[in-house]
């Protein structure tokens, strides 16, 4: 239909290969600044940094010396090495807490500048489309990446102040300085911060579907939680490889010796995966948007 | 103008642009789902006018405006602005434009300035180095220096609109497409608005403009065009609207029943009294005005005030797009 085929021709109404000109930057520093002076964006860095505060707590609180059994793997460590607080916080803020932030974070790229009205004014000054989806993608992996810090740098210092810190055992029975410790818990952080990126793209592109930004953020967050159930049914054990959460707790190979990047390479492959199909979709989508709001 | 035949919209479509408009459409169609919200519209706003873009609620303006600036993909026909094939090159028109589209749009917990800093960062064409001052500038031309470092929550409806105006005027552009920059506005901001356009035009600016106020675009534009249900219904300069040869009557009457009556018996057709005044149409010019006062006195309507004048240009509105309330579509 000749109509259609002239929409659709007019579809991607611009590209992103303008003239570089000195500013080019500025738009990703304002994002910056925008999220992260944003009073919730604040709010949910401390909710984060209360996690292993939350964690030292209970252990110091807790009569009885818990079963190794019983809780999340690392909690037994802690009171032995205060450096096993990082690791515990970090398993247990990842299935959730982290993809929870991350959700609001993703969820709110576009659709909260749709539902604000400042989307179109964005686009006419021109931001143009593509590089804006840039800027918002990057904006939420910085949020990835400090979300991990605040985690890891509070359950440092919180570790450091309320137990005995000494020489590490790791997993296989090696025992290793406070050094290479805190390399290697680096190394953890930096796993936790790239397990994050697939959902981040995940949650971009849902914020370009809708103009209503919780509807965007509880979906992201959902498709979190769905993902990880569907990746707890052996039934489903093809499906496995695929899921984004598939390699999120396999950060406990960093913590052997002789240390194996396997997981961590696969994790990383994978997140690029999830990045590259969801960012198409969402370029796809929002680059022939018609923006309403 | 409204009714282009197939045949004579293929041979318009077919000549070469004209360098001296700011905005040419032709046969622009968008369609939001069955609905034609716009539709078969040929713009020709020229540059260096200002240009008032008329028509009742929900008759396509402000779709026609996101539909010039790339915010929204047209369904057929074609635009250019400033010169340039749209949406193609929509990336270096555009900063070339500024633009107020359906009311102004901010982070709520933002500062006034902070929120103008964003909006500028944007452009990739501004200047960081300039950015303070431009936006300082752009402030001070609204009269919101004072407020500047308020947040935008606590700003009131005419400060947000303001604030609009400035982020269009944050760089120097060669066309203002401002969507009802006066909703909302005291008396004082309204008049700024139109010294504000005045003096941009002075300048060389095109402004198109879109407003219900009749008297704002009668006081700042000089073309106009008129939308109903989708379509353009006139279009020109402003006394080419107004001059239409039509002459109305204007009575001041409390009986206006009986005026009404009296009127209807020399076939002129007036509607309801508008702050006590009764407008019709002289289907005949020729009608001599002591003819219709006779007959008004004969009818026992008590006349105050008699007048014959030309069209104005809420005349030609209520003449084109009729006299009914409802919203059309
Ligand atoms: N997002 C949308 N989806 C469906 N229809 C829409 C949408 N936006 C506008 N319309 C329809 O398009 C028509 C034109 O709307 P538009 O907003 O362009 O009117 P307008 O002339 O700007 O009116 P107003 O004077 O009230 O601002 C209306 O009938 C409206 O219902
Ligand atoms: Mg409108």
């Amino acid at each position: 239909m000749s109509l259609n085929s002239v929409s659709t021709a007019r579809s991607v109404p611009e590209t992103d290969t303008g003239p570089a000109s000195p500013s080019g930057g500025s738009l990703l520093r304002s994002e910056l600044i925008v999220l992260f002076r944003r009073g919730r964006t604040l709010a949910m860095l401390g909710a984060l940094a209360a996690i292993p505060i939350m964690i030292a707590l209970a252990i110091k609180l807790s009569p009885a010396k818990l079963s190794a059994a019983k809780g999340p793997p690392f909690l037994d460590q802690v009171s032995n090495n205060g450096l096993f607080l990082v690791v515990t916080a970090l398993l247990i803020s990842l299935p959730l807490f982290l993809p929870l932030t991350i959700g609001v974070v993703a969820g709110d790229t576009i659709a909260g500048e749709a539902s604000l009205g400042t989307l179109r004014y964005l686009l006419i000054a021109p931001a143009g489309r593509i590089r804006l989806l840039l800027v918002k993608y990057a904006g939420v992996a910085a949020f990835c990446f400090v979300g991990t810090a605040v985690v890891a740098i509070t359950g440092t210092l919180v570790g450091l102040a309320f137990f005995p810190v000494g020489r590490v055992t790791l997993l296989s029975g090696d025992t290793v300085g406070i050094g290479e410790a805190i390399g290697r818990l680096s190394l953890v952080s930096s796993f936790v911060f790239v397990s994050l990126l697939g959902l981040s793209a995940i949650g971009l592109f849902i914020s370009t579907l809708t103009v209503v930004p919780v509807g965007a953020m509880a979906a992201t967050v959902v498709m979190s939680v769905v993902v990880q159930i569907l990746d707890a049914l052996p039934q489903l054990g093809w499906l496995h490889p695929w899921l984004f959460s598939h390699y999120w707790i396999d950060f406990a190979d960093l913590l052997r010796q002789p240390i194996s990047f396997a997981s961590f390479g696969e994790n990383a492959l994978l997140q690029l995966g999830y990045i590259v199909v969801f960012g198409a979709l969402a370029i796809g989508r929002f680059a022939s948007k018609d923006v309403l709001s | 103008m409204t009714s282009t035949i197939a045949a004579s919209e293929t041979v318009e479509s077919m000549t070469a642009p004209d360098a001296a408009l700011a905005i040419e459409t032709r046969g622009l169609v968008k369609r939001f789902g069955t609905q034609l919200a716009v539709n078969d519209v040929n713009l020709s706003v020229p540059r260096g006018s200002v240009f008032g873009f008329l028509g009742p609620n929900g008759s396509g303006k402000t779709t026609t405006i996101r539909v010039l600036l790339g915010l929204a993909a047209a369904t057929g026909g074609s635009v250019r602005v400033l010169g340039e094939e749209m949406p193609d090159r929509l990336a270096s028109v555009l900063p070339r434009i500024g633009a107020l589209v359906e009311g102004p749009g901010f982070y709520p917990f933002l500062s006034g300035t902070a929120n103008l800093h964003r909006l500028d960062s944007a452009d990739r064409f501004a200047s960081p180095a300039t950015r303070t001052a431009r936006v300082k500038a752009a402030l001070e031309r609204v009269g919101l220096s004072h407020a500047a470092g308020k947040k935008v929550h606590a700003y009131s409806l005419g400060m947000k609109q303001r604030l609009g105006i400035a982020n269009a005027l944050l760089m120097p552009r060669e066309l203002l497409v401002l969507d009802e920059p006066t909703n909302g506005l005291d008396p004082q901001g309204t008049r700024e608005v139109r010294t504000l356009v005045r003096s941009l035009a002075a300048d060389g600016i095109t402004v198109f403009v879109s407003s219900h106020l009749l008297d704002e675009i009668e006081l700042m534009c000089t073309h106009a065009a008129v939308m109903s249900v989708g379509r353009i219904v006139a279009q020109g300069t402003l006394d080419e609207l107004r001059r239409t040869g039509e002459v109305y009557v204007r009575i001041i009457t409390p009986d206006d029943d009986l005026a009404r009556a009296a009127l209807a018996e020399l076939g002129i057709a007036a509607g309801y009294p508008v702050g006590g005044r009764l407008s019709a149409l002289l289907p005949d010019p020729s009608i001599a005005p002591e003819t219709i006062v006779s007959a008004l006195v004969a009818a026992g309507a008590r006349v105050r005030g008699f007048d014959i004048e030309g069209a104005t240009l809420e005349d030609r509105f209520v003449a084109l797009t009729g006299e009914g309330f409802d919203v059309a579509q």
